[in-house]
């Protein structure tokens, strides 16, 4: 199947992963919406395409590709592609963030099957993945490493420590996504801190850095499709998306970084996401 | 009395267990000739990951190596290798519970030159508050390699406090050693001090003298501080009038609170000989500020006298 053959399936994967959002943030329920829906395109090229190895039978393989969500707050597009990979049950949906739950507030390795990283307090996930990154090459596997950082999680400065390493390293087995979707918990990054040229920081660290519309499907492949064939250095994929991609009312809207929904907006969102699967169905 | 280096035994465990087990990995942060971790380096470079003078990225760099079936051991002074990156600790290593083995080196004041910010006083406390963190401090080398070959087998974090300078050999090389144990090396009736590191040769000191003075003192090597055995805490207590700790490490969170955590519920005076609360700072040897922070064998016997009224 050709890039633009498969576009079709992981559109349609994409807007399964924004109603399965949708279904654990029902109204009252605080969620991170914002985050997790600028993500949901490129989660759906890298499970429902790009990355190998990912199996709910065979949870160890030590060849399977890893992706560590650094902003871990927005873990519940990595549950909505999970669920559908049969990870863990579809019931568990409802009860994300309760006591006992197997979906826990942040990625937790202990609770969450298909998890790879304990993350949440921002910063970390980069440095992380080069250790999984500098592991596999020790064992010279084949598997890949993704790392999904958020634009405002830059402002952490470990993040820039673990640049350099991975560029000391040479750890073309690792490729990082930044989720530029310039809002972050307090408004617009712009306003709040902003981290301008993030591409041209990258470059001058030593990184091949590619920049994407990461709602555009063709781009997402082509990108990850690069980044592995790119050796000697690691790549970052510079993801321009908007927060909230989707829901009208919750797009660029820092109020829905997690914030619950009410009964009204609630019903739109479904009304939304029904019509996306049903849209891409007929494609 | 025979003096041995605990961070040589620390670098050469690290290549003794980098030859058993091809998982191990080592990583540091620009202080490898300090802490003898570059002995592995120079054996095993492939293994060897120098992370630059960032503590945190090596830390959670730690964390990704275990995730991916390494035996990562990381080191470099106990200051920079606790509070410095404790967030990372805490985050990437302590709470999904992976085999990371942190060394703290240069602990406590044994870094006596370089004064305060390369002294550290809190450490044991810092790290002992982590849940599913172990916390060991040797008392020679002799224990510091069987240490190492323990930690290894260790299925979550472990902490290990390394003196800079040389150290009395108080330990028999042929006895068996386990996490969780504590040694008793000498016994007595009267009162027992429970100390840790540099602080049990001088507890031994302190008991012969206070012998010939007509109290008889038990001195019990506590270098597991995390968990603490309370089962052998409490045995080690029957029919004593006193417990004295004593530790290079702040009053405060260190191994006297830890016993006194323990012994909350017995009817027993316990006194402390620890760092009273305050930085460390510069001096010309290592005696001399052990003298200056009152942890001599004269404290710990003048702590036992006062509760004796002697």
């Amino acid at each position: 199947m050709g890039n633009n053959g498969k576009i079709p399936y992981l559109k349609k994967m994409g807007a399964k992963i924004r109603a399965n959002i949708i279904e654990m943030i029902p109204p009252g329920k605080v969620g991170h919406l914002g985050g997790s829906s600028s993500i949901a395109d490129v989660l759906s090229v890298l499970y429902f395409d790009h990355m190998k190895g990912i199996d709910p039978a065979n949870l160890k393989n030590p060849d399977r590709d890893r992706l560590v969500f650094s902003k871990g707050h927005a873990v519940l597009a990595q549950y909505a592609a999970l669920v559908e990979l049969g990870f863990f049950p579809r019931e568990e949906l409802a009860k994300v963030k309760t006591l006992g739950s197997v979906l826990q507030g942040h990625p937790d390795i202990d609770k969450t099957p298909g998890i790879e990283a304990v993350t949440g307090s921002l910063g970390q996930g980069l440095s992380i993945c080069n250790g999984m990154a500098m592991a596999l090459r020790l064992d010279n596997s084949p598997a890949r490493v993704y790392c999904v950082c958020g634009d405002g999680e830059l402002a952490e400065g470990q993040i820039w420590e673990a640049m350099m390493t991975s560029v000391n390293y040479s750890l073309d087995n690792l490729c990082v996504i930044v989720d530029y979707n310039k809002v972050q918990a307090t408004g617009p990054t712009g306003d709040v801190f902003p981290i301008n040229d993030i591409a041209g920081r990258f470059r001058i660290f030593g990184w091949n850095v590619i920049e994407i519309d990461g709602h555009d499907y063709a781009s997402i492949i082509n990108a990850l499709d690069k980044a592995e064939s790119v050796k000697g250095v690691p790549t970052a994929i510079i993801a321009s998306t908007i927060k909230g991609k989707g829901f009208p009312f919750a797009e660029g809207n820092a109020a829905f970084h997690n914030a619950a929904l009410n009964e009204e907006q609630y019903e739109e969102c479904k009304r939304i996401v029904n019509k996306m699967l049903e849209e891409d169905c007929n494609e | 009395m025979n003096k041995e280096s605990l961070r040589k035994a620390y670098g050469e465990s690290l290549v003794k267990l980098g030859k058993e087990d091809k998982r191990v990995v080592a990583l540091e942060a620009d202080l490898g000739k300090s802490t003898m971790s570059i002995m592995f380096g120079n054996e095993f470079p492939e293994r060897y990951f120098q992370m630059g003078i960032a503590e945190q990225d090596m830390v959670s760099t730690a964390a990704g190596l275990a995730l991916t079936g390494k035996r990562p051991f990381l080191s470099t002074f106990a200051v920079f290798a606790t509070g410095r990156p404790y967030d990372q600790i805490m985050s990437s290593v302590a709470i999904p519970n992976l085999p990371v083995v942190i060394c703290g080196s240069s602990a406590g004041l044994s870094d006596f030159g370089d004064g305060k910010t390369h002294q550290s006083i809190d450490d044991i406390a810092l790290m002992r508050v982590l849940p599913n963190m172990t916390v060991l401090s040797p008392v020679d080398a002799v224990e510091t390699r069987k240490m190492m070959d323990e930690a290894i087998k260790c299925n979550g974090p472990v902490y290990i406090r390394i003196n800079r300078n040389d150290l009395p050999v108080l330990t028999d090389p042929d006895a068996e050693y386990h996490i969780g144990k504590m040694d008793r090396l000498r016994d007595g009736k009267d009162a027992v001090i429970f100390a840790t590191g540099v602080m049990v040769s001088k507890s031994l000191e302190a008991a012969e003298n206070l012998e010939k003075q007509g109290i008889s003192c038990r001195v019990v090597n506590v270098s597991t501080i995390k968990p603490l055995d309370a089962e052998a805490l409490k045995a080690n207590i029957q029919g004593m009038k006193a417990v004295v700790t004593a530790e290079e490490h702040n009053k405060y969170c260190g191994l006297g609170s830890a016993i006194a955590e323990a012994l909350s519920e017995e009817r027993i005076p316990i006194g402390m000989v620890a760092v009273d609360d305050k930085f460390g700072t510069s001096a010309k040897n290592y005696d001399e500020l052990l003298d200056a922070y009152g942890l001599t064998f004269t404290a710990i016997e003048a702590k036992i006298r006062h509760i004796f009224g002697a």
